[in-house]
């Protein structure tokens, strides 16, 4: 156990390490920070100040080694653009950018998963299908696209809630919605197709041979087993719901992480962009890893057997 | 009506194929019934249909009677009483018809809690008990454990053990011996043996195999293609078989007592149920058959000594005797 652990979380630190210095290295490759903070019309000497003070025209391999130095001091560096702590930025964004994810989960668990489940108990019948083809559209569409269409509908055309902003939570309603539909045809066709094959294993053909209510073949037999595969669909639907975030942010122009990173990437900020990164690789680590620790919980077989006599 | 259940008319089509060709078929409480025949004769879907527990998209029709009442007309929930505890079904393949993610040890307790009323620790006891039963050694360690933790043998034991546990009049066995080693096979067939008696059940033993059936039955069923061909108690069916499918999967059965000799497998295969031959289902394979046989689709008729036979051309007596007895004594 203690190994498995070790081993998940030095795999998940030369993980989150590749990431950072991909994007150092592309950050600064694409752009320089002094052009594009500054602008074109700025005097030289003041762009010289602003490159000797980041140290921009070291050697990138210096800059590089004394960024990961600063890095493992736990100084995550300051934001070029005015200076504050970058780690200060984005924490003080976190709030926003939960207050949208944290709803979409939870409507994506709570519809999703249900909605999957019947439609695998109904299957062959006009509720299967109509779960099917509600969940195929829900998962096709791209998000920016339904979140347009959302406005559309429900901002211009009905007037019922704003299209931007944050100054309410019926402003969160909109980004909620467009950051879940996606989610929820998922984990409803998955969790169908999951069903489906579990209620067509021999165990289940078992359990009802005993005289178990078919209800409960459902709930202690069948329930239990789909479990598996669906725990791993929904680690990976943490890792979306962070990308959905850029997007649906920026859509709405609801001031979370999302749309912090949006700018950050374009002003070449880097140390912000690269607090955002370490964060959304440690949300995904631990996603991970909860999701590999529920599978030994749910399924035994996963675990280490302790020796049979 | 002495019998314990009574199959009558028994027909289920898959899609509108029809799979079985109306099955009338009689346990008496306590006796051992073999079913026998080639794999997708509907053996299963037999036993599977009298419980209720085919999919959806089969149709049944006909009757079981359990002690004179109709299960096709049984509420839900009387079914469920039935099943496993009146009628338990053991299958093939332990390992996969058991659940892979609760303790064997539960899925032993809920059939005492369903059908014995029982629970806590006297329903972990009486599992206990059974499992010690059935041969599982250290039963107290292993209550605990998952499916994935025995080997097929003990899985096997561990469904016997689930399935006696609701103390039921008839142990429907599909095929309990199939996808184990010859050796466990043996075991089990000796394990199912001694528990009807000490548990005074009928047995109903499915099985492919004519020679493990001969074992442990008194009364044989021989299936064939959604039908019986023929009926009768196993040491006479033995002696003299009349069907010619019978006397094929004689033909078939390695002889370990007596002189070698080579093993003649039937020609050809089962037909496929979707393009049912008109006559005879067995004519296509049959060395007997004559053009009668190709056009009449025979019924299942008493003989003497309490035998049925559904065949026109029967397989002829003297020559038979002498080989047979040859052979099996
Ligand atoms: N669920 C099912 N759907 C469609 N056909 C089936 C199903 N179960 C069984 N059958 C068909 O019914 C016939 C009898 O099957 P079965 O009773 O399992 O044979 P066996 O004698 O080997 O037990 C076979 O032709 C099989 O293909
Ligand atoms: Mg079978």
């Amino acid at each position: 156990m203690l190994r498995f652990v070790t081993i998940r979380l030095l795999r998940a630190g030369l993980t989150v390490l590749s990431v950072m210095t991909f994007a150092f290295v592309v950050l600064r490759m694409s752009g320089d920070p002094a052009q594009v903070l500054l602008g074109p019309d700025v005097p030289q000497n003041i762009v010289q100040d602003f490159r000797d003070r980041w140290g921009l025209d070291d050697p990138i391999w210096r800059q590089y080694l004394s960024y990961l130095r600063a890095m493992l001091q736990g100084d995550f560096g300051l934001s070029m653009r005015d200076r504050s702590p970058a780690i200060d930025l984005v924490v003080e964004r976190i709030p926003a950018t939960l207050q949208l994810t944290i709803p979409a989960l939870i409507l994506q668990l709570a519809l999703g998963i249900p909605a999957g489940i019947y439609a695998a108990l109904k299957r062959g019948t006009l509720a299967d299908r109509g779960v099917i083809v509600m969940a195929i559209i829900g998962f096709t569409v791209p998000s920016f696209v339904m979140g347009l269409l959302l406005v559309l509908v429900f901002a211009v055309v009905l007037g019922a809630l704003p299209s931007g902003g944050a100054s309410s939570w019926q402003h969160a309603i909109l980004p909620v919605l467009t950051m879940s539909i996606g989610g929820i045809g998922v984990l409803a066709r998955f969790s169908r197709s999951a069903m489906i094959e579990v209620m067509g294993q021999p165990y289940i053909r078992t359990a009802s041979a005993k005289g178990v209510r078919w209800s409960d073949v459902v709930r202690k037999h069948a329930l239990p087993n789909a479990a598996v595969p669906i725990v791993t669909i929904v680690g990976f639907m943490v890792g979306s719901l962070i990308a959905g975030a850029i997007i649906v942010e920026t859509i709405f122009s609801w001031p979370g992480m999302g749309r912090l990173l949006i700018v950050s990437v374009t002003n070449r900020d880097l140390a912000v962009v690269q607090c955002i990164l370490l964060l959304v690789a440690a949300v995904m680590v631990v996603s991970n890893l909860t999701v590999d620790l529920l599978y030994g919980w749910i399924d035994p077989r996963l675990r280490q057997a302790p020796p049979t006599h | 009506m002495n019998n314990l259940v009574e199959i009558r008319d028994l027909r289920v089509s898959f899609d509108g194929v029809p799979v079985l060709h109306g099955i009338d078929l009689d346990v008496a409480p306590g006796e051992a019934l073999g079913l026998v025949g080639e794999s997708g004769c509907g053996k299963s879907v037999t036993w599977l249909a009298a419980l209720g527990l085919l999919p959806g998209k089969a149709d049944v029709s006909g009757s079981v009677r359990l002690r004179g009442r109709n299960l096709a007309a049984a509420r839900r929930l009387a079914l469920e009483r039935v099943r496993g505890g009146q009628i338990a079904m053991i299958f093939q393949d332990p390992s996969s018809a058991l659940n892979p993610v609760m303790r064997v040890g539960k899925q032993i307790t809920e059939v005492l809690r369903l059908h014995r009323g029982l629970v806590g620790a006297s329903a972990k006891n009486e599992a206990l008990r059974m499992m010690d039963l059935v041969g599982i050694p250290d039963a107290r360690n292993r209550f605990g454990r998952y499916i994935h933790e025995f080997s097929g043998g003990q899985a096997q034991r561990l469904m016997i053990a689930m399935a006696l546990a609701g103390e039921p009049d008839v142990l429907i066995a599909d095929e309990p011996t199939t996808a184990l080693d010859a050796t466990i096979q043996a075991q089990i067939l000796d394990l199912l043996v001694d528990l009807r008696h000490e548990m005074s059940m009928a047995t109903v033993f499915i099985s492919h195999d004519l020679a493990a059936v001969a074992q442990i039955c008194e009364r044989v069923c021989v299936m064939y293609a959604g039908k019986i061909v023929e009926e009768g108690p196993v040491r006479h069916l033995f002696d003299r078989p009349y069907h010619p499918y019978t006397r094929g999967l004689f033909d078939a059965i390695p002889s370990l007592t007596g002189p070698r000799r080579r093993l003649v497998p039937i020609p050809g295969a089962v037909p496929d149920p979707r393009y049912m031959p008109s006559g005879c289902a067995f004519a296509l394979r049959c060395d007997r058959a004559r053009d009668f046989c190709k056009q009449h689709r025979p019924e299942l008729l008493p003989q003497p000594g309490g035998r049925q036979l559904a065949c026109a051309y029967p397989v002829p007596e003297a020559r038979d005797i002498l080989h047979h007895q040859e052979e099996y004594q």
